[in-house]
């Protein structure tokens, strides 16, 4: 059934669709039939149709097939006692758990496509199909004038349809703001992190780090003294390579003493630890410098460059945080990071140090 | 009003309800019960006789569904148990490679679901594995519904709300296997984390909303993603798929084109007995696979991953499959960020976390429409296409999941290296090419492929026309040409 | 209305189509390999001295002459073409061992990451090149050059979950979790299933090929012993869950999804509904 005209905003055919699922429509005058009644919009189907259509309907079943359901259920029984079994005696093993429960499961539904396919009877049928809007039209037309009578009269559509939609958004909008209570103020936090100048190195388990711990070619994860070990901003990857062989940012001298580096363990991507170190022993035969690379994505960042972004799909390089040697050996902060920590994100978001 | 029911050969049909017998054993007793309480018969009588068209492929939907039932069921038991707090909590359990390390309360109670609730572990791996073949029947049943033109009108909207219940069913599987705190999972929620920043404008601020502060969260995100999880998605869920199923019931299904099938009539199977027992058989099958691969392969052993530290990584980190194209979009796109005066306006992860699904939905979404403008088509459809009946839209369709088939397979790359030893660099450099380049050939030959098989009109796995040689007893060979099939009749619309 | 064709029928693509497709693989594939050669080619060669290997330590026990004599014969035959003659490398070609130790000498020579085919061939464990005996011999003329001597390490002495702690904060990000190997940009790593507790000790001390060396200030005795325990305890990690499927996470538990599961039930589901249309 071809539909001509072009069709109405999809919106207004929604709702006459709706409408006339609710049997809206105007006063029937007397005589007239209620064949727009009928739920169907094709005719009854033709013996031809149903012919054709292999419409039918066997019955009977053979002695076998019955006897198979039977088993099948029986099975399944059985099987399901022995789940309850073992649940009750030995409870930890999960593979005969599984296999008991899954093979009663399988049973039943064995049972029940054999008995559908050859124990209870087999039909095929043909019915007309529901009528949607076929043979409504001229209802579909009394909803939309009824509708357009209520707006009779109306002489500044646009104005008022304006007007409308201008509070709608501003309601919208006050109605969503709010949830942005339900978490808290973005504000300077994402800018900040726990190190401060003086700041001692830790490991994991609070212990400060010595300097000469970390040897060349190894790197180890620290945290600032007294800080929530999980912050963000908190984990520090620091390695030491060959003070030669560094080529830092400009302003950065000073950071790295005896060849000591330290940068932000969050990848600058999406946030997960730089937990890879690729350090080679002997860089020529490897061809490639000592890298931190992040294990989700695989950026790659060049610890001898400042972490600059060498592979992967980071933006920004590892943000580093400057180094010093205490009288006593130990390691401590010399300030802030170079940079923001983490992902990126928009707004109040720049390339610059850190508030540390 | 008349009821039209499909007459049965053999039924004497009569409309006076005093000639009818009435039985008076169990069936009736029990069927006079419900009438006298709420006048159902019409309705019973309806729902029995209603008719299912027969196809094996329109069981995929089913597949989904019953997948869904059993999440629910293995959920609920798992619900009971778990523990929604990332407060601290020392282990003690008898998992020993844990012993004395400091896990969260969801952590601890996860792996105690596993160790030490009986048949706990069975639950747990039922439902992840209910969960994985969820989305995967439904995007099954996307590509069948798809490429038979099922969403033409009037299913255009219920092609919506299940498109809704595919992007509903992705989030609620991250937030399910989030939940116990594990390092895999852990990682996933702060690359969740790091996308959700990338969000133009309000990145920040949806972020910090969604964790309640930075990254790895306060105190109030797990239970959250708790009630998220067991309450507010399943609910959506089950709105929208009993939506979804309520369209289907009104429209009657679609159906294929054969002898005696046309647009206005329904050719199938009575709810009574065929469909309710093969319905149903379907429904222990998919329960019975389910729990079968829960209790012998085992699956997101949290255990061996250890708790989630911000600090803490593992090579090969992947999500579950149906986040995969995530992961390879993440990966394959260069290190592009936009920047504004010094600020950064689009940060990286946008591109592969937000627009690429944004694409991609917004395609699906819109295709229904699309298509009816490209093709000037605004009828009603009832009767399927077979996909090589229509050539162009198979073959957009074949290019454009491809394409996104490419990108998903890039974000395994890491194990492809493993498996066989193409370095990986390499790898990216050839899945950012062949994800463009391959849909055009593909786009090609299947539209080729689809012409050529509605000209022969042949079933394109079981017949094939052509000759064959064969050898005769003189020793010679003899050219025998297979005969050419009757091409099926098309009833007309 | 059926098209009139020359040609009979086929209901499968043409070979045209096939073969194009064919070729169109094998040009991709090609060109993979030759982008990662250009991409090896230029790859960055870090400037600078080469850096020196793990602190030395005094030279352990002087070995016996006749041993490290034939250690040097074998050395002379199997390793000199590349770390020279004097064993004080070859630019270019092999890093000199003076100082490196039996430590090194020994886990290169018994997972058969040495000798390499080639120098700029990635060491990977295979079958040791020579058996057990002249390996040692071997490790005694390269300790006779100064270096730490082969560590000491006891898994039983460790401690299980703090091995499991240290492998996560210092060896999964490269590893994996459950020490299953995997990548990281330019290299794969390998998996530890095979390692002996001592030649892990030996790895975690060298750090070879592009692995970080950690000193005793980094992990001290106590924590590679625990470290080793929990590798080992990885060849067979607690499966209470049924097949492990490779261990390795998501990547095969999708598989089985669609391969075995999806696939069993769009196959009852054949059975189960009408075949034809």
């Amino acid at each position: 059934m071809n539909d001509r005209q072009p069709p109405l905003p999809v919106l207004v055919r929604a709702a006459i669709a709706l409408l006339t699922l609710l049997r809206l429509r105007r006063r029937r005058e007397p005589g007239e039939t209620r064949g727009d009644a009928d739920p169907s919009y094709g005719t009854d189907p033709t013996p031809a149709t149903e012919r054709a259509a292999g419409a039918g309907r066997t019955t009977g079943t053979t002695a076998g097939a019955e006897l198979g359901v039977a088993i099948a259920l029986l099975l399944a029984g059985a099987l399901g006692g022995a789940f309850c079994l073992l649940y009750a005696f030995d409870a930890s093993n999960t593979q005969l758990l599984g296999l008991s429960l899954g093979l009663a499961l399988l049973s039943i539904a064995a049972a029940l496509i054999l008995a559908a396919d050859r124990v209870f009877p087999r039909e095929t049928a043909v019915e007309p199909r529901p009528r949607l809007a076929e043979g409504r039209r001229s209802l579909e037309v009394d909803v939309v004038q009824e509708f357009a009578a209520g707006t009779q009269g109306l002489s500044r559509r646009r104005l008022l349809l304006g007007a409308a939609s201008t509070a709608g958004v501003g309601l919208g909008a006050a109605a969503l703001v709010p949830l942005d209570s339900l978490g808290p103020n973005v504000g300077q936090t994402l800018d900040t992190t726990p190190w401060r100048r003086g700041i001692p190195l830790v490991d994991e388990t609070g212990r400060p780090i010595s300097a000469a711990e970390v040897s060349l070619g190894s790197f180890i994860t620290a945290f600032p003294q007294g800080a929530d070990m999980r912050e963000l901003g908190s984990p520090v990857v620091v390695v030491r390579v060959d003070p030669a062989t560094l080529r830092l940012p400009a302003g950065r001298a000073g950071w790295a003493p005896a060849g000591l580096v330290a940068y932000s363990k969050i990848c600058t991507h999406a946030g997960c630890a730089v937990s890879l170190y690729r350090s080679p022993l002997d860089q020529q035969t490897a061809r490639q410098g000592p890298a931190l690379v992040c294990p989700c994505h695989y950026s790659t960042f060049d610890v001898l460059h400042g972490a600059s972004v060498e592979f992967g799909p980071a933006g920004r390089p590892l943000p580093q945080l400057p180094l010093s040697i205490r009288a006593d050996g130990i390691l401590i902060a010399g300030g802030g990071f170079s940079g923001p920590i983490g992902p990126s994100w928009w707004s109040v978001r720049r390339e610059g140090p850190t508030k540390s | 009003m008349v009821e039209r029911a499909a007459r049965r050969p053999d039924e004497i049909v009569s409309d006076d309800v005093s000639a009818r017998p009435v039985r008076d054993d169990a069936d009736g007793e029990a069927v006079r019960f419900v009438d006298e309480r709420l006048g159902a018969s019409p309705l019973l009588r309806k729902a029995l006789r209603y008719l299912f068209p027969d196809h094996w492929s329109f069981l995929i939907g089913e597949i989904a569904l019953y997948s869904f039932v059993v999440l629910i069921v293995t959920g609920t038991y798992l619900a009971l148990f778990f523990n929604d707090s990332t407060s601290d909590t020392v282990y003690h359990g008898s998992f020993a490679p844990l012993a004395g390390q400091t896990v969260s309360e969801a952590y601890a109670s996860t792996v105690s679901i596993s160790y030490d609730v009986p048949a706990g572990l069975l639950m747990r791996q039922t439902h992840h594995w209910a969960a994985l073949v969820f989305i995967a029947a439904i995007v099954v049943h996307l590509m069948r519904v798809f490429f038979t033109g099922a969403f033409r009108k009037p299913r255009d909207f219920n092609w919506m709300i299940g498109l809704t219940l595919l992007v509903v069913a992705i989030l609620e599987g991250f937030a399910g296997y989030s939940l116990p705190d594990d390092l895999l999972s852990g990682m996933g929620l702060a690359i969740g984390y790091g996308v959700a920043l990338a969000i133009p404008l309000v990145g920040a601020n949806v972020a910090f909303l969604i964790w309640g502060g930075q990254f790895p969260g306060g105190a109030s995100f797990e239970p959250r993603l708790f009630i998220a999880h067991v309450f507010l998605l399943p609910a959506l869920l089950a709105t929208l798929i009993g939506a979804h199923l309520a369209i289907i019931m009104r429209q009657k299904h679609s159906q294929f084109a054969g002898p005696g099938h046309r647009e206005d009539n329904v050719v199938g199977t009575p709810l009574w007995p065929g469909y309710a027992l093969r319905a149903t058989g379907l429904l222990f099958a998919v329960a019975g696979v389910l729990f079968l691969l829960g209790g012998l392969v085992q699956i997101n052993p949290v255990w061996q991953y250890g708790p989630f530290e911000p600090y803490l990584g593992t090579n090969g980190a992947q999500p579950d499959w149906y986040l995969g194209w995530l992961i390879g979009a993440l990966r394959l796109m260069p290190p592009l960020e936009i920047h504004l005066f010094g600020y950064t306006a689009i940060p990286n992860p946008f591109f592969g976390g937000i627009l690429f699904p944004g694409i991609v939905f917004t395609v699906l979404y819109a295709w229904p429409a699309l298509e009816r403008r490209i093709t000037k088509d605004h009828a009603r459809h009832d009767l399927l296409d077979r996909p090589r009946d229509n050539p162009w839209r198979t073959a957009t369709g074949a290019a454009f999941f491809s394409w996104v088939a490419i990108i998903f397979t890039a974000g395994s790359a890491d194990r492809i290296l493993v498996s066989v030893g193409i370095p990986y660099v390499s790898q990216v450099w050839f899945f950012r090419i062949a994800a463009f380049i391959a849909p055009i050939f593909i786009y090609v030959a299947v539209r080729g492929i689809c012409r050529r098989l509605r000209a022969t009109e042949v079933h394109p796995l079981r017949e094939w026309t052509g000759t064959t040689i064969t050898r005769n007893d003189a020793g010679g060979y003899d050219a025998v040409a297979k005969s050419t099939p009757v091409p099926r009749q098309q009833s007309p619309p | 209305m059926r098209r009139r064709r020359r040609n009979p029928p086929r209901a499968r693509p043409r070979r045209r189509d096939r073969r194009a497709l064919l070729l169109i693989a094998i040009a991709v594939a090609l060109a993979s390999l030759g982008l990662d050669t250009i991409a090896a080619g230029q790859s960055r060669v870090p400037t600078g001295a080469p850096p020196s290997p793990a602190p030395a330590q005094p030279p352990g026990t002087v070995p016996g002459s006749s041993q490290a004599g034939q250690g040097r014969s074998l050395f002379v035959e199997g390793c000199s073409s590349c770390h020279g003659f004097d064993a004080k490398g070859i630019p270019g070609r092999g890093p000199s061992l003076v100082g490196v130790g039996a430590q090194a000498a020994a886990f290169y020579l018994s997972t058969g990451r040495m000798p390499l085919p080639d120098s700029h061939a990635y060491p990977e464990r295979s079958k040791p090149a020579y058996p057990q005996p002249e390996i040692d011999a071997i490790v005694a003329y390269v300790a006779s050059l100064g270096g730490p001597p082969i560590p000491k390490v006891d898994p039983a002495a460790g401690n299980l979950s703090q091995g499991e702690q240290a492998f996560a904060l210092s060896c999964s990000g490269c590893h994996q979790i459950i020490a299953r190997g995997g990548i990281v940009t330019g290299s794969e790593v390998p998996a530890l299933a095979q390692a002996t507790a001592t030649q892990i000790a030996e790895a975690v001390r060298v750090g070879p090929y592009l692995m970080p060396g950690f000193s005793t200030g980094e992990i001290n005795q106590q924590t590679l012993n625990s470290i080793a325990r929990y590798i080992i305890y990885t060849r067979h990690p607690a499966d209470r869950g049924g097949w492990g499927i490779g261990h390795i996470g998501p990547i095969p538990e999708g598989m089985v999804a669609w391969l075995l599961a999806l696939s069993a039930l769009l196959i009852i589901a054949r059975v189960i509904g009408k075949r034809t249309t």
